[in-house]
């Protein structure tokens, strides 16, 4: 196996989660002073104690420098990554693999996304210089082909379909709306997201996640070192990353109801992670719903439900967080919001707080009441067929 | 002898009835419809589908016949560049030889027609391709505007050969030229000027009597002989006069097209000539008289292999085109897609301007749509890719690729062409966010027959009735125009007629 893993050798020890939204009074800088000290304070450690950093930013920054200068970080190595929408988990992975390997006793990975400056609609990226020949459309759209392949490949009408869509936003509202930090934190009913204006295909303003800024943090340290910052760490299960070839846009074959590189990184994590039936041996999931139809399909991809089932799942309310296995309870990308070099780190922020009990009362899941001590993070960036994926796995016990 | 061995026209998809002019300004309005280039159209991006109707892409048809084309020239009122030559992207999507010179023949009606008469006058010895495209706008309520009409049309010439016959020959051709005020536009204005029409009428008038008359005593034919009569010009009225008091039969007068989709400036004696070649016969006098800063005339003589040759292209006449648009245009997006109406945009960035040098590294790509296919010996473990069976892998990639999706080979990929092969939509989405200059932006997954799939936007097609499943076709299309002017050319998928 191509993967080995470094089950148990790290542990987080702090974090930090900005307040997520339209943060029309702070930019980059001041996200990722907050993000970081709330982590550093939460390990009881000063800036000065953390041997190197990670940071991530699609495009909120470039270079160590935009994370050194706002935090006067002296003279450590800080290295700027990005992988589209994994980026955040991409920080967190990276810190995660330097600690075990003992070059560092503390690292931090931190993401940070200010989307909310550009004056436009959706995710607007910058590319390299090109031919003109890709063809111009939206991060929405792309992902709207999954919903009618879904929908036509396991026998579900229009109409079935967009239930299942508006039922998936509609428990991720619910969830926000137990979540102080969440973009958007009110429920929101069935009919109004049903009913929500089409932005591509058929996915309404509702099926999408929310644009946001925000950031996150973390502080990793080996396991044995653990027990001098907190009694009660998360302990790094797994860490797996797939980049595909992304042949999907330009394979026939390529059916749009799955992502096969999210397939791939989860086999690889419960591996990792000893996991044989995540469904029933996860307290929690956080997962990479951009929008719903993506949710549904990760649904299968991750084992949470057998193939062409996870719809029947979805409308059953397996997923809710008072669910069999509640997916996505801080709310998800769908109201959480999405500042994309933040959010892997803020699905693992929401571990951190539902392993440990520190979660709101009115969305602490069940199972970990009942003694499940496992949660899964899901994080892709790109599009269906052409993806990189994320899944990572955390404990609140050792072995 | 040599003359006419090939043509093709092109009539865009939209029409525009005159009576919605009339609905939104006011008036009396005239009867009738015109074409309507669509918003992803330009001059060059109809020429090149004009002239892909007579060569195919890849040089097809002349590759295939082993006849050397010995120059390509393009001509229209409105180029989408001046100072750099626009015959060039014509060249490119045709997947012609860089030894072709190309050249542009711009800025008036007469330099298309002039390039027709020398290219007929030099079809003994040098096989051209002579392409005008043409789109005609006009201020709000002008009769520009209602009575112009857009299309394109190519017409293959030369001494012929095996496989490639003469379809008519140039008997006689009379030129009359004078210098006067009839209607002038001054280089990047919107519309032309025009004096009092009487004037012309006045002016025209003896000069395409005495062009005739001179056409006629040089082929030795008597007017009443002549079996279709074309004549152009802005000044319809002095065309159909003419038409009337020639001598020629009345029911010789071809349509002039001027109901059903307008005048079309540089393109419209090459229309209607195709027109009258979609159904002349052996031993046919046709001619064509063109009244534009002069008069012109061409009397041309149809050979036996005209009727072998319409039925072995098999592809839609000028009357079918013509029949086969979409009515029903808004005067207001016929205003937009002019540049007459500006509309709020979307809350979205302008799309990058496609760069010089990865457009050149991509050329075969961006302009003939040719990928790549696979010739690795089969046998190895596919991961994905549909192979097409046989000895070879026969991945199709688009656009080309160094690696085989499907088999994984490095090294065996060789160019394959994809703007003539038909497709199916295979997944379909109406994109209300993405920036276009007519939204929504309908995008689909096009999987071609034999194999291959991109993405491409739709054209021509009306995003409450497409459907995945709908058959397409490849099509040459400006997808937008920066804001310092570059045109962004790439192909889109219409549905098949």
């Amino acid at each position: 196996m191509a993967s080995k893993g470094i089950r148990d050798r790290v542990a987080i020890v702090g974090m930090g989660c900005t307040a997520f939204g339209e943060n029309w009074d702070r930019g980059a800088d001041d996200m990722v002073v907050d993000s970081v000290h709330t982590a550093l304070d939460s390990a009881g450690i000063g800036i000065d104690d953390v041997d190197a950093f990670w940071f991530g930013t699609l495009q909120s920054g470039e270079s160590g420098l935009s994370l050194s200068r706002p935090l006067k970080i002296d003279y450590r190595p800080v290295t700027r990554l990005e992988n589209l929408c994994a980026t955040g988990s991409e920080a967190f992975r990276n810190a995660c693999y330097a600690v075990a390997s003992g070059a560092y006793d503390v690292a931090v990975a931190v993401g940070v996304e200010k989307l909310k400056d550009s004056g436009y609609s959706g995710l607007v990226r910058t590319f390299p210089p090109a031919d003109g020949t890709a063809a111009g459309i939206s991060s929405p759209a792309v992902f709207s082909f999954v919903a009618p392949a879904y929908a036509a490949k396991y026998g579900l009408s229009e109409e079935e379909m967009k239930e299942v869509m508006t039922r998936i936003a509609w428990k991720n509202h619910h969830n926000g709306a137990r979540n102080p930090l969440a973009q958007y934190q009110s429920e929101v009913s069935m009919e109004t997201i049903a009913k929500s204006p089409r932005v591509a295909g058929m996915l309404g303003v509702f099926d999408c996640s929310g644009v946001s800024d925000g950031s996150a943090a973390a502080v990793i340290v080996r396991t044995e070192d653990a027990d001098r910052y907190r009694s009660n760490p998360l302990y790094v299960k797994a860490l797996a990353l797939a980049a595909g070839p992304g042949t999907g846009p330009t394979d026939q074959s390529y059916d749009y109801t799955t992502f096969t590189e999210v397939v791939r990184s989860a086999e690889d994590a419960y591996r990792q992670a000893g996991v044989t039936d995540p469904r029933s041996e996860l307290a929690m999931a956080e997962v990479h719903d951009c929008f719903t139809p993506t949710e549904l399909v990760l649904m299968e991809d991750l084992g949470f439900a057998e193939r062409g089932k996870a719809w029947s799942d979805v409308l059953a309310g397996t997923f809710d967080l008072d669910g069999e296995l509640a997916v996505n309870p801080d709310g998800g990308l769908k109201s959480f919001g999405h500042p994309v070099g933040a959010s892997g780190l803020r699905m693992l922020y929401e571990c951190w707080l539902q392993l440990r009990h520190e979660a709101p009362a009115d969305r602490q899941v069940a199972a970990v009441e009942a003694g499940c001590k496992l949660a899964l993070t899901h994080n892709l960036g790109g599009g269906p067929g052409e993806c990189v994926s994320f899944v990572g796995i955390v404990g609140s016990e050792p072995g | 002898m040599g003359g006419i061995i090939g043509y093709g026209a092109y009539v865009p998809f939209h029409r525009l009835e005159r009576s919605a002019i009339a609905e939104a300004l006011g008036g009396r309005g005239s009867k009738g419809r015109r074409s309507v280039a669509s918003y992803d159209e330009d001059t060059t991006t109809m020429g090149v589908e004009a002239a892909r109707t007579v060569l195919g892409t890849e040089g097809g048809a002349v590759a295939g016949s082993g006849l050397h084309l010995d120059g390509l020239s393009f001509s229209t009122v409105v180029p989408a560049y001046t100072d750099k030559t626009n015959a060039t992207a014509i060249h490119a999507a045709l997947g012609l030889g860089d030894s072709v010179p190309v050249s542009d023949r711009t800025a008036s009606v007469r330099s298309a027609v002039i390039a027709l008469h020398e290219a007929l006058d030099a079809s003994s010895r040098r096989t051209l391709l002579t392409v005008a495209s043409d789109i005609r706008t006009g201020l709000p309520g002008s009769s520009d505007e209602a009575n112009g009409g857009d299309a394109a049309v190519a017409l293959l010439t030369g001494p012929g050969g095996d496989g490639q016959p003469v379809l008519a020959e140039p008997i006689a051709m009379s030129s009359v030229t004078g210098e006067f005020l009839d209607r002038w536009r001054v280089p990047g204005a919107l519309a032309s000027r025009t004096w009092e029409e009487r004037f012309g009428e006045h002016v025209y008038g003896p000069m395409v009597e005495s062009a005739f008359s001179r056409a006629m005593e040089q082929a030795e034919l008597k007017p009443g002989e002549v079996d279709h009569l074309v004549v152009t010009g802005a000044h319809r009225r002095v065309a159909e006069r003419f038409a009337r008091a020639c001598g020629v039969r009345k029911e010789a007068v071809a349509d002039g097209l001027y109901d059903t989709v307008g005048y079309c400036g540089a393109a419209h004696m090459g229309l209607l000539l195709a027109h009258v070649l979609d159904r002349a016969q052996p031993g046919d006098h046709v001619v064509a008289v063109s009244v534009a800063d002069g008069a012109d005339v061409v009397v041309l003589r149809v050979t036996g292999a005209l009727p072998a040759y319409r039925s072995a292209q098999g592809r839609a006449t000028v009357r079918e085109q013509v029949a086969s648009g979409q009515t029903g245009l808004g005067y207001s997006n016929f205003l937009a897609w002019r540049g007459l109406l500006e509309r709020d945009p979307p809350r979205r960035p302008d799309p990058a301007r496609p760069a010089a040098p990865p457009s050149l590294r991509s050329e075969p790509w961006k302009f003939a749509l040719v990928g790549s296919r696979c010739t690795a010996p089969t046998g190895g473990t596919p991961t994905g890719g549909t192979p097409t069976g046989g000895t070879e892998c026969g991945a199709r990639h688009l656009p080309a690729q160094l690696v085989c999706m499907a088999c994984r080979a490095r090294g065996h990929m060789v160019p394959h062409p994809f703007a003539d092969t038909p497709g199916v939509v295979s997944k379909l989405t109406i994109d209300h966010l993405a920036y276009s200059p007519n939204p929504p932006l309908v995008a689909a997954v096009v999987d071609f027959d034999g194999g291959g799939r991109y993405r491409f936007e739709l054209t021509d097609v009306d995003p409450d009735t497409v459907a995945m499943g709908d058959r397409v076709s490849m099509t040459f299309r400006r997808l937008y125009t920066t804001t310092d002017g570059v045109h962004d050319y790439f192909w889109k998928a219409r549905p098949t007629p």
